[in-house]
């Protein structure tokens, strides 16, 4: 398991160079520099300014510059936000919104299994008819219309919860954007672990388990359970990326302080530095993401370990 | 072997909602063609006497209007067609991209495969919207770009799905026979591989344009999709947001009709899914 | 003495979009103590089905009528508590296909050891012990060593000793094997079989064995049931029944197995026809169309299952 574990590693890591090498230079490639946004600027204080930041020298330097930096921890100054370092940007953005994150993974798991086990086992009921139409909802609208409207009937009318803010941290404030953000993921573990279930539950080796005699509980749990997750492992990369993509509205709607905020930004300021130190970083989750898939599968089916 | 027989039809019939679904959206798609006819009001007119009023059906704004008077109804209307339009247009590049590289990459197998997989991993491996950025940023923001990042982005899916769909059939004992009798890869991959496919293929097709437009209404919304003076349902959401507390229903109009379209697209993509993937007893 | 499973007039429907399919009409039946009852029939003769009632095992849809009681005790109907208490310990089933009927993320270990924690109270380390004792006792090779595999590292015939194993653990009064050699090549079927009969010498269990070959039944049964569309045609003692069949289809069946004495035949002999479809409920004795014996009366009216209570057939006009 181990040695699967490091070969896995060692793969993701060329993956992961190749995602900065292909960002660095397409962000080089495209016309216009980081201080074109502005107000013309003369052009002497222009090349001052892009001699400061190393933005003269031919691209190659400034790559491999760049990538001995990074293995120093240095993302690099931004370019926009003058006083600060990118590292100094991704360290205060970025534990809220991994904070964010893991509570709308965990909300979605914890809730869209048992959701999903539960219509399975009321098949064809009215509980599994009302269970499906709201996973439904859940699947078809985005987080951007739901939480606005969580917004206006939880904080406008009722009155019970923030519409915005940040707090540091407080439940309250939070309350709203992690359900936003954990409902689609949540309504679409819910709809495979449903299908899954139906399907894991028509196995031979389920009709052996009743045969034995074990009750409903152990058949679940300790028969069913496993091999019905299968599609639910796959899907985390994909739960993952969503909620990442989702961050970025809903640190947007409610006024929270994450890292989601600096990437829109980056980008329309053509802020080279803090763009690439975000790429880095949302791609270093997505494949430690990937590895810990991974690693589940392994464990859910003892045949992959090969 | 018709993918879409009489029996399917049959069974799609007898599913209440998804056939409720599928007028809803066809009543929509009409309203939104026909509904300027309806209602005079025009997208641009700043109507200084009723900036911001709610809506009501007496006056000449049934939908209300926006801080700057514009009328809510035929904004909402004309945000909607464009948020269609991207959305069929885009899907149709997705698919055609998706299904060809999945098949490929499933037949083919081995270390193709595995290089074809790998590259689909690295563009997992950036945010969606991260590509599109860039894009944008290079190349301006014109509307012809936005269907092709967006259609380019959306065959990751499909592609994954599709070659896995290839792998399993490659298993089975008529691609042996075929390739037996000397049929070449192209031709395998196209009259044996690509019409096992089809059903998954339609079903993810419909369930790929609301992703779409989903996805559109969210760069629109972040400000990087569709630009002033033109709308779509994403911008107009945006807006909506700002003005919540005063004006709810700048959100509520768009959101809602954004809502509604994409869960019956939804609802009708399941329910497709279901009618086609039902086996005979 | 109470017999160990007694059906009274069982029926089994299924409800089905194009109408209602009878899977089973009818059926009754008595196997006592220690017997070995073997069940006869083609695919589609709801033999199957039968037993799947008695064990609660069929599917959502299935609409059951009648009596199944197991020791006395009724179980059509029961709770799931008293189903579960009977099941897998005392009433015991074992299933065609070895390669799909082991759960494939648990150890065989763990599979065998909780049917005892379940059923005995015993402790998993005393479970696991028990299992591997059991499992030398089905002589699979290497038996230690299997408890810690996984079910894709077995053969199609270790498999179905682990099967066997699993349903004899808890010392069951019936064990109830539909077609456990079906899936499996001709040593392994005499070895499986041979398992069965071992068992059932030892612990004196009652044993059903449900098949479409009668070569298999054979040997080892003490009474045989034909059964035919969803009903049973004859029910007799064994010997009797391979010697002197009354109902036609059985001695059609008999000319079909294949044997080493006798002449050299150009063909082998077959049943000419297909058994009627479950959907279609008849008038008529169900076997008309391919009975060499076909009479008027046979088309027009349904036999009742008929005769001595250890010796029934369903035909207007019975061989014997």
């Amino acid at each position: 398991m181990t040695r699967y574990f490091f070969t896995r590693l060692a793969g993701a890591i060329p993956t992961l160079f190749i995602i900065i090498t292909i960002t660095f230079f397409l962000m080089r490639a495209a016309p216009g520099g980081p201080f074109d946004q502005e107000q013309a600027l003369a052009p002497e204080i222009k090349a001052n300014l892009e001699r400061a930041y190393g933005l003269d020298q031919p691209v190659w330097t400034q790559y491999g510059r760049y990538l001995k930096a990074l293995l120093h921890g240095d993302f690099g100054p931004s370019f926009k936000y003058k006083d600060f370092t990118v590292t100094e940007l991704i360290g205060q953005g970025f534990p809220v919104t991994l904070q964010l994150g893991i509570m709308a993974i965990a909300l979605a798991l914890l809730l869209g299994i048992p959701l999903g086990t539960f219509a399975a086992l009321h098949h064809n009921s009215a509980a599994d008819t009302a269970t499906m139409s709201l996973v439904v909802t859940g699947v078809a609208i985005p987080s951007f219309v739901v939480l606005p409207f969580l917004g206006l009937l939880f904080g406008v009318y009722l009155h019970w919860l923030p519409v915005a803010g940040w707090e540091n941290g407080s439940l309250r404030h939070l309350a709203l954007p992690v359900i936003a953000l954990a409902l689609p993921p949540l309504a679409y573990i819910a709809r495979l672990t449903r299908g899954s279930m139906l399907e894991v539950l028509r196995s031979h080796y389920i009709r052996t388990a009743f045969a034995k005699g074990l009750p409903m509980r152990s058949v679940i749990f300790r028969h069913a359970l496993r091999p019905a997750l299968a599609p639910v492992a796959s899907y985390l990369v994909p739960a993952v990326a969503s909620i990442l993509t989702g961050s970025l509205v809903v640190e947007t709607i409610a006024g929270l302080p994450g890292i989601g905020r600096y990437l829109v930004q980056g980008a329309i300021n053509r802020d080279y530095t803090l763009v690439l130190g975000m790429v880095i970083i949302y791609s270093a989750l997505l494949i430690v993401m990937g590895l810990l898939v991974d690693l589940l599968y392994a464990w859910l089916d003892p045949r992959v370990r090969l | 072997m018709s993918v879409l027989d009489q029996d399917a039809i049959r069974r799609l019939r007898a599913s209440p909602a998804a056939v409720l679904a599928l007028l809803i959206i066809l009543a929509v798609v009409i309203v939104t063609l026909v509904g300027p006819w309806l209602n005079p009001n025009n997208t641009q007119t700043l109507d200084w006497l009723h900036v911001a009023a709610r809506p009501t059906l007496q006056s000449a704004h049934w939908f209300g209007t926006d801080r700057l008077g514009r009328d809510l109804y035929a904004r909402t209307l004309a945000g909607a067609r464009v948020s269609i339009a991207i959305g069929l247009v885009a899907s149709m590049i997705s698919i055609l991209v998706g299904v060809s590289y999945g098949a490929i990459a499933g037949y083919i197998g081995g270390r193709t495969d595995h290089l074809m997989m790998r590259i689909i991993e690295i563009l997992s491996g950036l945010p969606l919207i991260f590509f599109v950025i860039f894009l944008t940023v290079i190349f301006g923001r014109s509307e012809y770009l936005l269907f092709i990042s967006i259609g380019a982005v959306g065959w990751l899916t499909m592609a994954r799905i599709v070659r896995g769909q290839t792998l399993s059939i490659r298993q089975q004992e008529f691609i042996t026979a075929a390739v037996a009798s000397g049929a070449g890869t192209g031709r395998v991959i196209a009259r044996h591989v690509v019409p096992n496919v089809v059903g998954t293929v339609i079903v993810y097709a419909t369930l790929t344009v609301p992703q779409v437009i989903l996805f559109e209404s969210f760069l629109s919304f972040l400000g990087l999709g569709i630009q002033e003076p033109g709308a779509s349902l994403g911008t107009l959401i945006a807006e909506g947001v700002g003005e919540m507390e005063a004006a709810p229903w700048m959100l509520l109009v768009p959101g809602g009709l954004l809502a509604v379209l994409l869960l019956c697209l939804n609802i009708f993509g399941d329910g497709l899914r279901d009618a086609l993937d039902v086996k005979e007893a | 003495m109470v017999p160990t499973l007694s059906v009274d007039d069982l029926t089994i429907r299924f409800a089905h979009r194009t109408g209602t399919l009878e899977a089973v009409a009818g059926a009754s039946l008595k196997i006592e103590a220690k017997e070995c009852l073997g069940v006869v029939g083609e695919s589609g003769s709801g033999k199957t089905q039968l037993f799947l009632a008695a064990m609660g095992l069929l599917a959502g849809r299935a609409e059951v009528n009648g009596s199944i009681r197991f020791e006395g005790e009724e179980l059509l109907g029961a709770t799931a508590a008293a189903i579960n208490r009977v099941r897998g310990s005392k009433l015991t089933m074992i299933f065609q296909d070895p390669m799909t009927s082991l759960t494939p993320h648990l150890r065989i270990g763990t599979q065998l050891a909780e049917v005892l924690v379940c059923h005995s109270g015993l402790s998993w380390a005393e479970a696991r012990s028990a299992a591997g004792r059991m499992l030398e006792k089905v002589r699979m090779p290497d038996a230690k060593r299997r408890l810690d595999q996984y079910p894709y590292e077995l053969s199609g015939g270790m498999r179905q000793r682990v099967m066997l194993a699993m349903s004899l653990l808890c010392k069951p009064d019936l064990l109830i094997a539909d077609e456990p050699t079906t899936a499996l090549d001709v040593t392994l079927q005499a070895q499986i079989m041979e398992l069965l009969q071992a068992a059932r010498a030892e612990t004196g269990m009652a044993l059903v064995i449900i098949s479409h070959d009668l070569g298999v039944i054979a040997g080892l049964a003490d009474r045989i049931l034909v059964m035919y569309a969803g009903r049973i045609v004859e029910n007799a003692p064994a010997a009797d029944l391979l010697e002197r069949p009354r109902h036609p289809y059985t001695a059609e069946l008999l000319k079909c197995v294949p044997s080493l004495s006798g002449p050299r035949l150009a063909r082998m002999p077959t049943l000419a026809g297909q058994p009627p479809r479950p959907g279609e409920v008849l008038e008529a004795c169900p076997f008309a169309p391919r009975c060499p014996r076909v009479a008027d009366r046979c088309r027009a009216e349904r036999p009742a299952l008929a005769g001595a209570s250890n010796r029934q057939v369903a035909c207007h006009f019975p061989l014997i």
